[in-house]
């Protein structure tokens, strides 16, 4: 139609979704709508109900895990899947439509210079809002891991983040499955392998499902397997960049 | 020692390590799974037959209370055994990972040949050759 090439072209938005056929109808829709070339895969992590037919309805294409794998199970399946059909760049963004598709086209943008961009959510837009002893928790991390990235984070645990091919080809080998692993401990790893991260303000709409946790009990958890999950990343040997094999064609 | 107790130190050993070989043989057991319990029932049964051994190394490395010598041997044998599991089922369970990842990956290229496939019927339906 005489549209101006885009990064979008190569860019593969992965969907993990674990039970939700309320939502991912939807999602799916709009991302087509907000990010224009984009491909879609919406990864099945084992769900009970009709999240698959209703994905593909929508015109994703789908990926059906067998078993439950969490969220970093499966992304590192959408990773694989990227490498093995061609893709430059993954964006990954939740089924429950908490993130802002228009932000999909923002993320793409920057990765032409990083390659790993995040979208974080409290960075002045939007509403989305966290208080008390978790946000403190989340702000401990972010300090944490902005000196390991030197970069200054907010919100290292958004799960709506953009990887170009150094990252796609990284993360299709390790991306952890454990809890806070696919966002603390990715991060750790892509940072040490010498990946260079930045973060990009987006809007984030409260969750379908609830708003997030106050409970000092639970923050006080949330801090402790943050902190065991950073740990571990960072005593774990490093990992190389995987060669790349054949240059990546458009 | 009453010849009763000496008795049930010599039966227990033997009876664990025959669970253990039947085990080993009917191959309900691999051999790295089963050496921790092999070598727990042969010094059981070593320390079963010439009790006096189990003194004099209590004595020598200092433990007052020779039974003592036994727990402690024990709860390690159990403790490393346990750290082996953890660790094997760690690597099962990302070895699942991967096989389910790829299973995934292969059901959708199946998906796909076969709509594909169901295309290029349609559009040409004498191209099979079977009509």
């Amino acid at each position: 139609m005489g549209r101006m090439p885009s990064p979008l072209d190569r860019t593969l938005v992965v969907m993990p979704a674990f039970n939700e056929e309320e939502a991912v109808g939807d999602v799916v829709r709009e991302v087509f709508a907000t990010a224009p070339g984009a491909s879609v895969l919406v990864v099945d992590d084992g769900s009970a109900d009709a999240t698959a037919r209703v994905a593909a309805d929508a015109g994703a294409t789908v990926l059906r895990l067998p078993i439950n794998l969490g969220v970093g199970g499966a992304m590192r399946a959408g990773f694989k899947y990227a490498v093995e059909r061609g893709f430059a760049n993954v964006v990954q963004v939740d089924s429950d439509g908490q993130h802002d598709p228009r932000g999909i086209a923002e993320l793409v943008a920057l990765l032409d210079r990083f390659d790993l961009v995040l979208g974080a959510r409290f960075a002045g837009v939007g509403d989305y809002r966290v208080r008390g002893p978790r946000r403190w928790a989340m702000q401990v991390l972010s300090g944490i891991l902005s000196r390991l990235t030197k970069t200054r984070l907010t919100d290292t645990t958004s799960g709506f983040r953009a990887s170009g091919p150094r990252a796609v080809a990284l993360f299709a080998r390790h991306y952890p499955s454990e809890y806070l692993g696919d966002t603390v401990e990715s991060l750790v790893i892509a940072s040490r392998a010498g990946l260079s991260v930045t973060q990009v303000a987006v809007a984030m709409r409260p969750r379908a499902g609830g708003v997030p946790s106050h409970n000092p009990y639970k923050a006080a958890v949330y801090l402790g397997r943050a902190a065991m999950a950073l740990f571990v990343a960072l005593i774990r040997p490093r990992v190389q960049l995987p060669p790349t094999e054949a240059p990546i064609v458009a | 020692m009453s010849l009763g107790t000496y008795l049930l130190g010599i039966v227990a050993a033997l009876i664990t390590l025959g669970v253990v070989i039947e085990s080993l043989r009917r191959r309900h057991l691999r051999e790295r799974h089963a050496i921790w319990w092999l070598a727990a029932g042969i010094v059981a049964l070593i320390i079963g037959v010439f009790p006096d051994i189990l003194g004099a190394l209590a004595g020598f490395l200092g433990v007052a209370v020779p039974t003592n010598l036994v727990f402690f041997l024990s709860i390690a044998v159990l403790f490393l055994v346990s750290i082996q599991h953890s660790g094997e089922l760690t690597e099962l369970e990302s070895e699942t990972r991967t096989l389910a990842e790829s299973v995934a990956l292969q059901e959708l290229r199946i998906r796909e040949l076969e709509r594909a496939l169901a295309e290029r019927d349609e559009q040409a339906p004498d191209a099979r050759g079977d009509s």
